[in-house]
C-alpha cells in the first residue's frame, strides 16, 4: 500500500502542475501592493548606512561594522567575469531602505491591519493565522493553527514584517527571528558568526550588502535539537526603484538539524531592480542543514524589459566533522542571475550537495552553479545541475570543485545537464576543477539535449496540448532535483517550471 | 466512421508527393488492414491522420464521424477519438509511465468537457488493464518507454489505447520487432478492445499479425494509392505470392 499512496501523491502533483499552467497567466506574482511606504533618500553613502543602522535600532558595533564594509565597497569594482550583460547600474539611483508605514505601530487585531498588506499575503498563499502573525496582530500566536506547520518570516521590501510560530520554536530552543532582532537580542551569536563565512570583503555585492542590508532572517538551532518544523522566509520586493539587500544567518550547532525554505517574488515593472543578498550557514559537528530556494523574482517581460538583477552570495561552512549541507534551488525568475551557493567542506567526512534547476526564457540570463571546496579528509560532494534555456535566453553553469592538499580520499560527483527549447537560446557549461592531492576522485558528466519534436508529438497524440507536453517533458528532465525538494516546495516548483516556459514553443 | 477521400499529401520540405489519392472508409466496429511494400505511404497515412508536422495535404479530405480531422491540432484529434499506436514509441526520461497515462486521460476528458478521473478510480482502472497485458507495477512506475524492450513498448502502446478508449485506432506496424509470444499478447489486447463503436486501421507488412487480429477488409497500398481491396484472403495471397503479382495485375 505504501507504494500506492506514493503514486497517488505524485499523480496529484502532476495534475496540479497542469491545472496551474492553464489557470495562471505569465507571471503570477506581477501585481503590486499600493501601500504607503517610508523611504530613505536615494543613493548610498555613510549617512544612509548610519540611517539604516539607526532604523533597526542597532548597537554601535554593528554600525561600525557596516561603515567599515561601506568603506571597502567604495574601493571595489563590479565583477565582470560572468556570462551576463546588462546596462551599467547606477548605485546612487536606488533606494536602499523602504518599509510599510503601517509597521510603525503594532495593530491590535486583523481589522486594524492595512488590508492591502493582508491581501498581499493572501496572494502569496500564506495561511490566515500566519497572515495575522506577519501583520503583527498581538496575540495571534495563540490563535489555533491550521493544518501545515511551517514557520514563516516575511520580508517585505527592506523589512522583516513578522515571524510566525515563535513560541513553539522557543520551546524547542530554536531561535528564528529577523536578523535585526537578533542583532538586538542575541548580539553574542551575531558577533561570533556574522561575516565568518562570507567575509565583509568577499566580493563587490556581498560587501555592499554588508554595508546596507536592511533585514533578513536569523536561525540558531541549539546542540542536539531537530527543529520541530520547516522554517521559511518569504521575500518580496514591492516598492519601485528599491534594492533589496537581505542577510540570512543560519547556525546549526552540534548534532542539530534544520530544513529551511526560501521563496521570492516581485511585481512586474519596466525598470530593473537590484537584489543582492548574502546567506551564511554555519554547520557544526554532526549537524545537518537543508536549504531550499524557489526563486521567482520578476524575470522581465518577453521583450527583456524590466526584471530583477539577482546578485547573490550564498555559502555554507561545514565546520564540524561529519556535518552536512544540501542546497536545492529552483531558479525560474530574475532578468539576470549571478549566484553560486557554495560549500566549504572543512570538517572531516563532511558532505556538501547542490541540486539546481535553472530556467531561462525570453531574454533572461543566468550564470549559476556552485563551489565545492574540499579542505577536510574524506569529504564528499555531489552536484546535480539542470539548466533549461528557451526563447533567446542564455544559461551558464559555472562550478568549481577544489580538492586541497589535506582533503585526502575525498570525492566529488558532478552531473550537469542542459536542455534547449527552440534554436535561439544558449547553454554553456564552465567547470573548474582543481585537485591538489592524489587520493581524491572527481567525476564530471555533462549532457546537452533538445526538447525533441517526436516527444512533443507523442504527448499531443495522447491528448495533451503543446504547453502541457513541454511542461511534462521538462519536469521529467528536472526530476532528480525536484525530488530533492521538500514536498510542498516540489509542488510549487513543478508549477513554476511549467509557467516559466509558457510561450516557449510554437 | 473514418472517411478518407482522394487524399493527396506531399512532404512539406521537399517536392515529393507521398499519397496520391487515397480513398478509404472504415466503418465503426470494423477492422481494416493496410498492407503494402516499403515506401508505399502506409506510415505517412497514419501520421497525416494523427496530425504530425512535416506533411502538406494538397487535396482531398479526412473526417471522423463527419468532423474534419485535417483542420484540427493533434491533441484535438486525440480528443475526438483518433489514437495512433506508434511504430517506434517515444522515450520520455524522468516521466513515470503512470503520470503520463493519467495526464493524457485527463487532458482528453477535459477537452471533451468531462470530469477528471480521481486518483483512486484511475489507479483501479490502470491496474486492471495493465494486468491483462502482463504489465507489472514496476513497468507502470518506470519512465515512459525508457529501457523498455520492443515487446514492452508495444504492450505499453496498447495499454494507452485501452485507457484512452479511442473511436478510431490506428496501429502502425505494431508487429515489428515482436516475437511470437509478444505478438499474441498484443493481439489479445487489441481484440479485447474490438467493439461495435470502434474502428481499427491495422498497418502491417506481414500477414502473421492478421492471423491474430482478424481483419474484415484488407487493402493493398502501393505508390501512394490503395490498389486493391478484398477480404481476409487477400492477406493470405500476399503471404504466399508476395506483392509482385498483385502489383503486376494492377498495372
Amino acid at each position: 500500500m505504501a507504494a500506492l499512496d506514493q503514486t497517488q501523491v505524485k499523480e496529484g502533483v502532476d495534475q496540479e502542475t497542469v491545472d496551474a499552467v492553464r489557470e495562471v497567466g505569465t507571471y503570477k506574482y506581477g501585481w503590486e501592493t499600493d501601500i504607503e511606504m517610508e523611504y530613505a533618500p536615494k543613493g548610498v553613502n555613510p549617512d544612509i548606512v548610519r540611517l539604516i543602522s539607526e532604523k533597526n535600532e542597532e548597537p554601535e558595533w554593528m554600525t561600525e561594522w557596516r561603515l567599515a564594509a561601506f568603506e571597502r565597497w567604495t574601493q571595489m569594482d563590479e565583477p565582470n567575469w560572468a556570462m551576463v550583460s546588462y546596462p551599467k547600474i547606477d548605485f546612487q539611483d536606488q533606494y536602499y531602505y523602504a518599509r510599510p508605514k503601517s509597521m510603525e505601530e503594532k495593530p491590535k487585531s486583523l481589522d486594524e491591519v492595512d488590508p492591502k498588506l493582508l491581501a498581499t499575503y493572501e496572494k502569496l498563499g500564506i495561511p490566515l493565522k500566519e497572515q495575522m502573525i506577519l501583520a503583527g496582530v498581538e496575540g495571534a500566536e495563540d490563535a489555533p493553527a491550521e493544518g501545515r506547520k511551517v514557520a514563516v518570516d516575511a520580508v517585505f521590501d527592506s523589512v522583516s514584517v513578522g515571524t510566525t510560530f515563535q513560541k513553539e520554536l522557543k520551546q524547542a530552543g530554536v531561535i528564528f527571528c529577523s536578523i535585526s532582532e537578533a542583532i538586538r537580542e542575541h548580539p553574542e551569536l551575531v558577533k561570533k558568526y556574522l561575516g565568518s563565512v562570507v567575509p565583509v570583503s568577499d566580493n563587490f555585492y556581498a560587501t555592499l550588502n554588508s554595508a546596507v542590508f536592511s533585514d533578513g532572517s536569523f536561525v540558531y538551532i541549539p546542540p542536539g535539537v531537530r527543529c520541530p518544523m520547516e522554517l521559511s522566509t518569504y521575500f518580496r520586493i514591492n516598492a519601485e526603484n528599491t534594492g533589496q539587500f537581505e542577510r540570512t544567518l543560519i547556525i546549526a550547532d552540534k548534532g542539530s538539524y534544520v530544513s529551511y525554505l526560501e521563496g521570492c517574488t516581485a511585481p512586474q515593472r519596466d525598470t530593473a531592480q537590484l537584489h543582492a543578498a548574502v546567506v551564511e550557514i554555519i554547520i557544526e559537528e554532526d549537524a545537518e542543514v537543508k536549504y531550499s530556494t524557489v526563486q521567482n523574482w520578476f524575470p522581465g517581460d518577453e521583450n527583456g524589459k524590466g526584471g530583477i538583477y539577482n546578485f547573490v552570495t550564498k555559502r555554507a561552512d561545514c565546520r564540524g566533522d561529519r556535518s552536512k549541507v544540501m542546497w536545492t534551488q529552483v531558479e525560474t525568475g530574475s532578468a539576470v542571475t549571478w549566484k553560486y551557493p557554495s560549500c566549504i567542506l572543512r570538517g572531516e567526512e563532511s558532505q556538501g550537495e547542490f541540486y539546481s534547476i535553472a530556467i531561462a526564457n525570453n531574454y533572461q540570463q543566468a550564470d549559476t552553479g556552485t563551489k565545492m571546496v574540499h579542505l577536510g579528509k574524506n569529504t564528499k560532494s555531489r552536484i546535480v545541475s539542470k539548466g533549461i534555456s528557451a526563447g533567446k535566453a542564455q544559461n551558464t553553469y559555472r562550478g568549481l570543485v577544489s580538492m586541497h592538499p589535506k582533503a585526502k580520499d575525498s570525492r566529488n560527483y558532478t552531473q550537469c545537464d542542459s536542455l534547449l527549447i527552440g534554436d535561439k537560446c544558449g547553454a554553456h557549461t564552465v567547470p573548474y576543477i582543481e585537485v591538489k592531492n592524489n587520493s581524491s576522485r572527481v567525476e564530471h558528466e555533462a549532457t546537452t539535449s533538445k526538447v525533441d519534436d517526436d516527444q512533443l508529438f507523442y504527448c499531443r497524440q495522447r491528448g495533451m496540448d503543446e504547453e502541457e507536453a513541454v511542461a511534462l517533458v521538462v519536469n521529467g528532465f528536472c526530476k532528480d532535483v525536484l525530488q530533492a525538494l521538500p514536498m510542498e516546495f516540489a509542488m510549487e516548483a513543478q508549477q513554476l517550471v511549467a509557467i516559466s516556459l509558457e510561450g516557449s514553443v510554437g | 466512421m473514418l472517411e478518407i477521400k482522394n487524399l493527396h499529401v506531399k512532404l512539406e520540405e521537399e517536392e515529393k508527393q507521398i499519397l496520391k489519392g487515397v480513398d478509404l472508409t472504415v466503418e465503426d466496429g470494423k477492422v481494416h488492414a493496410i498492407m503494402g511494400p516499403n515506401g508505399s505511404g502506409k506510415s505517412t497515412l497514419s501520421y497525416v491522420l494523427s496530425g504530425r508536422d512535416g506533411y502538406e495535404v494538397t487535396d482531398g479530405s479526412a473526417t471522423l464521424d463527419g468532423e474534419d480531422l485535417l483542420e484540427m491540432e493533434p491533441e484535438e484529434r486525440a480528443a475526438a477519438g483518433v489514437f495512433l499506436a506508434f511504430q517506434y514509441p517515444v522515450e520520455i526520461p524522468g516521466v513515470g509511465n503512470m503520470t503520463f497515462l493519467r495526464t493524457a486521460v485527463n487532458a482528453q476528458r477535459k477537452a471533451r468537457g468531462e470530469d477528471e478521473l480521481s486518483a483512486a478510480d484511475f489507479l483501479k482502472e490502470v491496474r486492471a488493464k495493465a494486468k491483462s497485458l502482463k504489465i507489472d507495477a514496476d513497468m507502470l512506475k518506470r519512465p515512459v518507454n525508457v529501457g523498455f524492450s520492443g515487446g514492452e513498448k508495444k504492450r505499453n502502446e496498447i495499454l494507452q489505447m485501452a485507457m484512452l478508449e479511442p473511436k478510431m485506432c490506428i496501429l502502425d506496424e505494431t508487429d515489428s520487432g515482436l516475437d511470437v509470444d509478444a505478438m499474441k499478447l498484443v493481439a489479445e489486447g487489441v481484440n479485447a478492445l474490438r467493439d461495435e463503436g470502434r474502428g481499427f486501421l491495422v498497418i502491417t507488412h506481414y500477414q502473421r499479425l492478421l492471423d491474430h487480429i482478424k481483419p474484415d477488409v484488407v487493402h493493398i497500398m502501393a505508390d501512394g494509392k490503395i490498389v486493391k481491396t478484398g477480404g481476409p484472403d487477400l492477406a493470405l495471397e500476399v503471404e504466399n505470392n508476395g506483392y509482385a503479382d498483385i502489383l503486376a495485375e494492377v498495372n
